[in-house]
């Protein structure tokens, strides 16, 4: 009897697993086309660089982070390698941290490319890598995280994350100054607390709104994923009752603590957002939310690197430039997008 | 050879159990034990209080706040009970947090939306269950040490999550699941009663249930309760389904929240269920604990949290007084844990001579 009310419980158990199992098959195998996860920003070039020319092979390599810029930054660096004739493209996961970014590196160097462009997990970690290859002959350009040592790169293109900051300020002391708010209460969602990056930003931020007399009432550090900015954002709600400004870092944060703000029916202050996603510049556009303005920090970078790689590899210099190379440092400026300038941006939303 | 005269009656021992009755008790010495958490709870409050007066002054506030702690708990909080069975039953789940990635991004990705809400809740909960199976099988049948098990599933589960959302933050459009966390009944938000369901729920299945007993029995001491004829394979398994089915329900209650899922959300939640179980009172080692414990062991981190946030403090001296609060929890649990020894040992020999 035991045994066969066992038989009996087992049976229902694994009849209705395979119903559930069934059920999620039909589920997944339902799926469409994938659409294109990112944006896939390519500067055609109507000048003579555009021209086919030497064949140039680009070693890429970037994080295999989740975050949705770093996704934006290896499909925009794919997508610009392959509207060049000229231009082999070998790409390399760069893994977890960085160590794994060296040894896969390693493995690119072998495949002998004439340019290495690279997003490093840490430019002060990989610095040594540059300067190894620079010294093997192999131009690096390094994308968005700076290496200490000059000899280490060929190139360097990255974003002003101090003048995010600034121009998030900036925006905020407009709308305070024309709104006349002398004391106002500003809040500010932070990205990753132990990155250089998200220090400078939030310097830029408060050093600006010192010059106008403002100050951050209360700042919170979240980690650049939306469940964290709902998280901070619910809490940065609770410690500030009423609110006149609030800027947050990151946009993919940003769809988290834009839902905290609905979850808390507050919507009596603006909210900056911060890098320039898709979603938030369309959310801008649209004018329905607390969202008013983003402050870029375009991933539309990698394309401009793979562009100039292949420059350099042709031995070509920038065709607005009087200079005949490609120079040495170029840092992005903040745009701020607002619902008038949104359309100019939305091509380049990730 | 003479025989022998009848051995006298033999006086039957007092029974220990009786006399020790006041601390063995089930219900009390949980209560002890959590006296501690509600004491921490009290004492947060009222510095909350001194440090805040003008946020506090406010009727409205306070229990706007309250619901705030109560909803920053309520994900962990259901995770923590999952994790508070498998603990109590011997084992240890690192996977938790991955598993509530790859729910939330299984649910919101592969045309899953497509389904509705009842497709995506349903998604959730069969990853959630399916994964936790799975780590079972490995640590029952396949004999994995249950750190490595869920270690090696923690990182799968975060490597599969990333592939399937393309690496990017996938969007909930769908409204219901969207407002589960927007909305309220009675005044009271939804994860708050989700939070409550679940905590009773678990509260019932450990106290009062035979399968409560053995998950007890198993963590306690493995060989007897195999000899003592509990299917300790097919229980471990079901421990760890029941923490999967946990991670489900948080991974839709976290996709509400946020209105979207990431493959990094969730991140380091293992550590922090482990943390509010141990601090609740649950023992590392297996066989003791207690789901409200745990439950307070949440309420006094989200708590923590608030009150850093609401004087603006920085998330690293948070961290560093959460560390504190975990090894004084640890330590204080050792002390009692081994005056507890003491007890029964004396008591033995006091009843043996």
């Amino acid at each position: 009897m035991k045994n066969a009310s066992d038989l009996s419980r087992r049976r229902l158990l694994l009849g209705g697993a395979a119903l559930g199992a069934g059920a999620l098959l039909t589920a997944c195998t339902s799926n469409e086309e994938d659409e294109p996860t990112g944006a896939q920003t390519v500067a055609a070039g109507g000048n003579a660089n555009a021209a086919p020319g030497t064949k140039v092979t680009i070693g890429f390599s970037a994080p295999a982070a989740d975050h949705g810029w770093i996704a934006a930054i290896t499909n925009n660096a794919k997508a610009q390698a392959a509207s060049y004739s000229d231009v082999e493209f070998k790409t390399v996961e760069a893994g977890a941290d960085a160590a794994a970014q060296r040894a896969a590196l390693q493995t690119l160097i072998a495949e002998k490319p004439n340019v290495i462009v690279l997003l490093p997990h840490d430019g002060k970690e990989l610095n040594s890598f540059g300067l190894s290859a620079m010294q093997a002959g192999i131009p690096v350009v390094n994308l968005d995280r700076a290496f200490p040592d000059a000899k280490a790169y060929r190139l360097q293109i990255k974003g002003d994350n101090y003048g995010m900051g600034v121009s998030a300020a900036n925006y905020v002391i407009a709308q305070m100054k024309a709104k006349g708010v002398s004391a106002p209460v500003i809040g500010e969602i932070a990205g990753m607390d132990e990155l250089e990056l998200t220090q400078e930003r939030s310097k830029g931020f408060s050093d600006t709104l010192a010059q106008a007399g403002f100050r951050v009432a209360n700042r919170r550090a979240a980690r650049f994923t939306a469940d964290t900015g709902q998280q901070e954002a619910a809490s940065l709600l609770q410690a500030l009752p009423k609110m006149d400004a609030l800027w947050n870092h990151d946009d993919d944060q940003g769809i988290g603590v834009l839902a905290a703000i609905t979850q808390a029916n507050r919507k009596e202050f603006f909210m900056v957002g911060g890098a320039g996603s898709k979603a938030a510049i369309e959310a801008i556009q649209a004018d329905s939310g607390v969202l008013k303005a983003t402050v870029t920090y375009s991933p539309s970078m990698a394309s401009s690197a793979i562009s100039l790689a292949r420059l350099i590899g042709q031995n070509k210099g920038m065709s607005d430039l009087v200079e005949l190379q490609v120079p040495k440092e170029i840092t992005l400026a903040s745009e701020t997008i607002t619902k008038e300038n949104a359309s100019n941006y939305l091509k380049l939303g990730f | 050879m003479t025989a022998q005269a009848a051995p006298a009656p033999v006086k039957e021992p007092e029974k220990p159990a009786e006399k020790r009755s006041w601390w063995r008790d089930d219900a009390t010495e949980p209560l002890r034990r959590n006296l501690g958490l509600v004491a921490v709870l009290i004492a947060l409050i009222i510095i909350g209080i001194i440090t805040r007066p003008d946020l506090y002054s406010d009727g409205t506030w306070v229990r706007n706040n309250i619901f705030t702690i109560l909803e920053l708990a309520s994900v962990i909080g259901v995770v923590t009970v999952g994790m508070t069975f498998v603990i109590i039953g011997g084992g240890i789940d690192l996977s938790v947090g991955a598993i509530i990635a790859l729910a939330g991004v299984w649910s919101t990705t592969l045309a899953t939306q497509d389904y509705g809400a009842g497709g995506m809740i349903f998604c959730a909960l069969a990853v959630g269950i399916g994964v936790g199976v799975v780590n079972g099988i490995l640590i029952s049948y396949g004999r994995l040490v249950a750190f490595i098990a869920t270690l090696a599933m923690l990182v799968a589960a975060r490597g599969l999550a990333a592939q399937i959302s393309g690496k990017q933050t996938q969007v909930s459009g769908n409204t219901f699941i969207n407002d589960i966390a927007a909305n309220d009944f009675l005044g009271v938000p939804l994860l708050v009663y989700i939070l409550a369901a679940v905590v009773a729920g678990g509260w019932v299945l450990l106290n009062r249930t035979t399968f409560g007993r053995r998950t007890v029995a198993v963590g306690g001491n493995v060989e007897a309760a195999r000899l003592a004829g509990i299917n300790v394979k097919r229980h471990t398994l079901l421990l760890y389904a029941l923490s999967g089915l946990c991670c489900g329900i948080a991974a839709i209650m976290l996709t509400s929240q946020a209105n979207s899922a990431q493959a990094a959300m969730a991140n380091l939640y293992e550590l922090d269920a482990i943390a509010a179980a141990i601090i609740g009172g649950t023992l590392l080692s297996g066989g003791r604990g207690t789901i409200i414990g745990s439950l307070l062991g949440v309420i006094v981190f989200s708590t923590i949290t608030n009150l850093f946030a609401i004087n603006n403090l920085s998330t690293e001296v948070q961290n560093m007084v959460k560390g504190g609060i975990i090894v004084a929890a640890v330590l204080v649990q050792q002390v009692q844990f081994k005056s507890l020894s003491l007890f029964i040992s004396r008591n033995k020999l006091t009843t043996s001579n």
